[in-house]
């Protein structure tokens, strides 16, 4: 272990490393986006439902018919996108896999069959709606958001352990032997990244949600509809934001405990001592001098410890080649301090929100709050990229902390092929979120001309006849026999 | 032992994946073959209404034949992914533009755009299995090695390239004999007819393509061959043998029943007879079951998680698969997504 570490600190990284790491984070960075609502609009859209059912809210009703037609088309992308990521780890990281498949994977093999699960519900779910009774079609969906949850539990598992990992002992070879399970599944960072990542879910898709509404409130669109689909999923987010910001506050901290180094490399702290001054942004240089940034001085210390004389490790405590680059440390910290900023905002809004509806039971009147709802969407999916660069940017130069290179583990494919499929999965990339975009602002503009034209009505007691429009051409024989 | 058991799970995994997968690629096949805009209709509304609930779940199985492949044989996935480098990132490439294309041709309205999708749609679904199938001739001809690089030569011989062609037929059977049997629950007697055709053709390139696959692999893999053709793999082989003239003889009855039992019988027992025929190595002659395998506590780990996929998930699909033959699923119309409707 010891002489391919020598060996690589003499040696540049393999040519492959960048467009690997490129192509990776290309990938997982446009799969981010989709996470949020494939764990958590499930819930948001049952909310809704089982709100319209208790209800009798035929709005209710249509807005979680609606939600689910995107569901439809966001879960298919979210499907495949996440399928290159399995082939990544080996496209791109056969070593990775190669050594340490054994030791971490086995999260992976919960997420299958809550992937499973996930799909067969969403399924049942999404295409239940005109011909299962309302009632059992309602609680077949029930244990969606579970089973997400249970998805989430295998990648995080995953993440963490290249975090934390333990579980295995070293053989002479360096290869893991002894494997145990259940203490590489259970790492110390899985508890916070776990709770951190779900919250964040829930938060992202709420305010992703609620935006759209209030897009349409600020441009005077102030009818039940949209009080509805704007209060439902912000009140969930509002509620979660501060339970975030805790967890947030608390999974900085464990990395201080667990990993010194990234944490330094987070907050740009370079020689171990106490009373670490906080630099709001900032670059740091190869020197170790920061330029730019607002320097807080102690702050770092209070934070890390509740104390000014807490001693927080510095990046120079290990040799260069086991820290992030200066360059490295600087983008985690902006992505971090970035995603910090943004969750101080969220939590500022949701404030706003939760104060005016405890003492006066209404929704802000302003068109400020609106605003803000309307950005809070792009940000938190902005907060939930920084969260993400940050912790991956962070583990730099370690695929698995302090046990395996990222240049350990890449492909041993030639760089040119793989920058021409990095190339190639950019277009595939653009092409399909793209179209997928496109698709969505058809369905809204679809949707706000029918409503223009049709106008609430009373809701009707039995489904509709097949209109021409419908696209399915020819009904099942037993069509109605269950209703 | 665990490691033998774990292995025939990840052999059952890719049978499951070849016929749940390749149902949906073989739709995509005749949807490519279907012809233009108008005559291609009623067979392409047949193959939206067929596969929409069902598809996702049907790649999943990819996605546990992965896991299994990592967690239980992490020294197979990381040769496999390495010399079949490009192979697989053409049909990871491919499982993207084919579930996206699917997915957003429905609610596409544009003749344009209903056209570019499901042709990316169809030409992925084409290609995937193909170079699927590829990936997996170059593990049956003992071309993954630790030393072999990503060359083409990894995955462009005969086995590889019979391979990926038999993929693509089988899939196409499965296809056809599914959509047939679709078309006779939405009592559409031509579309019966039409797919029934195909089913026919698309069988006899199965018998065909395995025929010349004997062949090729005497001689470019030996191992493989020798297997086919003795003990558990040639049980095999003649299960796979009859069912393929069982299906073809149900295709002839008026009724069709059990077709698609026989036609699945058809590609499971190939896929089987393929990896008993590998026995007793994951990659013939460089790499055995006992050598691939990971640590002996992660194995007994996953046979734990496969016991409860199955008393979780084999309920749960067979649920959705009753509901869907049952016509219980359908996507939500334009007249459920307007005001004035509640279904």
């Amino acid at each position: 272990m010891h002489t391919v570490h020598t060996v690589l600190l003499l040696a540049d990284p393999p040519a492959q490393t960048l467009p690997a790491r490129s192509m990776m984070a290309f990938t997982l960075a446009s799969h981010i986006i989709l996470v949020p609502m494939g764990v958590a609009l499930p819930l948001i859209t049952l909310l809704m439902h089982g709100y319209g059912l208790r209800r009798g809210d035929a709005t209710a009703l249509l807005l979680a018919r609606r939600w689910s037609a995107v569901m439809a088309v966001q879960f298919a992308i979210g499907v495949v996108t996440g399928t290159v990521l399995s082939f990544e780890f080996g496209l791109l990281w056969p070593g990775l896999m190669g050594r340490w498949g054994d030791v971490f994977g086995i999260g992976f093999g919960v997420e299958a069959w809550a992937f499973f699960l996930e799909a067969v519900l969403i399924a049942v779910y999404l295409y239940g709606w005109r011909r299962l009774p309302s009632r059992t079609h309602f609680l077949l969906g029930l244990p969606l958001p579970l089973v997400a949850l249970l998805g989430a539990f295998g990648i995080l598992a995953a993440n963490s352990w290249m975090n934390t990992p333990r579980g295995f002992t070293l053989d002479a070879a360096g290869n893991p032997v002894d494997v145990r399970i259940w203490k590489a599944v259970f790492t110390p960072m899985f508890g916070p990244e776990y709770w951190h990542f779900v919250f964040a879910m829930f938060v992202t898709a709420g305010y992703v949600v609620a935006g759209v509404y209030a897009v349409g409130r600020l441009r005077g669109r102030r009818d039940h509809y949209h009080r509805l689909g704007f209060t439902v999923p912000f009140t969930l987010a509002a509620v979660c934001t501060p339970v975030q910001f805790v967890l947030g506050d608390s999974i900085a901290r464990q990395v201080f405990q667990k990993q010194p180094v990234k944490f330094a490399g987070m907050e740009i702290v370079w020689k171990t001592a106490t009373h670490q001054t906080e630099y709001l942004y900032g670059r740091l240089h190869p020197d170790g001098t920061v330029t730019g940034g607002i320097g807080i001085p102690g702050l770092d210390s209070v934070l890390a410890g509740f104390r000014p004389d807490t001693r927080v490790t510095g990046l120079t405590s290990v040799p260069a080649a086991d820290r992030p680059t200066p360059t490295q440390a600087t983008i985690a910290h902006w992505a971090f301090d970035t995603m910090v900023g943004i969750g101080s905002l969220l939590l500022l809004l949701a404030l706003w929100y939760g104060g005016l509806w405890l003492w006066r039971r209404r929704l802000p009147a302003s068109p400020w709050f609106f605003r803000g709802a309307a950005c809070a969407g792009v940000a938190s999916v902005a907060a939930v990229e920084c969260g993400w660069i940050t912790t991956e940017v962070g583990r730099q130069p370690w695929i698995v902390y302090q046990n395996m290179r990222v240049a350990e583990a890449v492909t041993a494919t030639r760089s040119t092929g793989l920058w021409i499929m990095f190339a190639v999965i950019v277009v595939v990339y653009v092409f399909v979120f793209g179209s997928f975009l496109a698709v969505l602002l058809r369905m809204r503009s679809r949707w706000r001309l029918a409503d223009g034209q049709g106008g609430p009505r009373p809701p009707k007691e039995t489904p509709e006849p097949d209109t021409p429009e419908t696209e399915t051409p020819y009904g099942p024989r037993s069509a109605g026999s269950r209703l | 032992m665990i490691a033998g058991v774990i292995a025939v799970v990840l052999l059952l995994a890719i049978a499951a994946y070849a016929c749940g997968g390749g149902t949906d690629y073989g739709a995509g096949f005749w949807d490519l073959t279907a012809g233009g805009t108008a005559r291609g209709k009623r067979p392409r509304q047949l193959i939206d209404h067929a596969m929409e609930p069902v598809w996702e779940v049907n790649n999943v199985w990819l996605i546990f034949v992965l896991v299994i492949m990592w967690t239980g044989f992490p020294v197979l996935f990381q040769r496999v992914f390495t010399t079949m480098w490009l192979p697989l990132a053409l049909a990871a490439v491919g499982i993207v533009l084919r579930g996206a294309g699917f997915a957003l041709r429905r609610p596409a309205r544009r003749l344009a755009g209903r056209r570019l999708y499901g042709a990316v749609f169809a030409v992925s679904s084409l290609l995937t299995p193909f170079f699927l199938g590829t990936a997996a001739g170059g593990v049956a001809s003992g071309r993954v090695t630790a030393t072999t690089t990503a060359s083409t030569d990894a995955w462009a011989n005969p086995t590889s390239l019979l391979f990926g062609l038999l993929a693509v037929a089988a899939t196409a059977t499965l296809g056809a004999v599914f959509l047939a049997a679709d078309a006779r629950r939405f009592a559409a007697p031509d579309l019966d007819r039409y797919f029934r055709h195909r089913s026919f053709a698309a069988l006899a390139a199965v018998a065909v393509l395995a025929v010349v696959t004997l062949v090729v692999t005497h001689d470019d893999a030996p191992h493989v061959w020798h297997g086919l053709t003795h003990g558990v793999g040639l049980v095999f082989v003649v299960v796979a043998v009859l069912a393929t003239l069982a299906t073809a003889w149900l295709l002839t009855r008026p009724s069709g029943a059990w077709s698609r039992v026989t036609a699945v019988g058809v590609v499971a027992a190939a896929v089987i007879a393929w990896g008993m025929a590998q026995r007793p190595y994951l990659v013939p002659t460089s790499l055995t079951v006992a050598e691939g395998a990971g640590a002996p506590s992660t194995l007994r780990w996953l046979g734990l998680v496969t016991l409860v996929a199955l008393v979780l998930v084999v309920p749960a699909v067979a649920l959705l698969y009753w509901l869907d033959t049952h016509g219980e699923l359908e996507g939500l119309t334009d007249a459920d997504l307007r005001r004035d409707s509640a279904p």
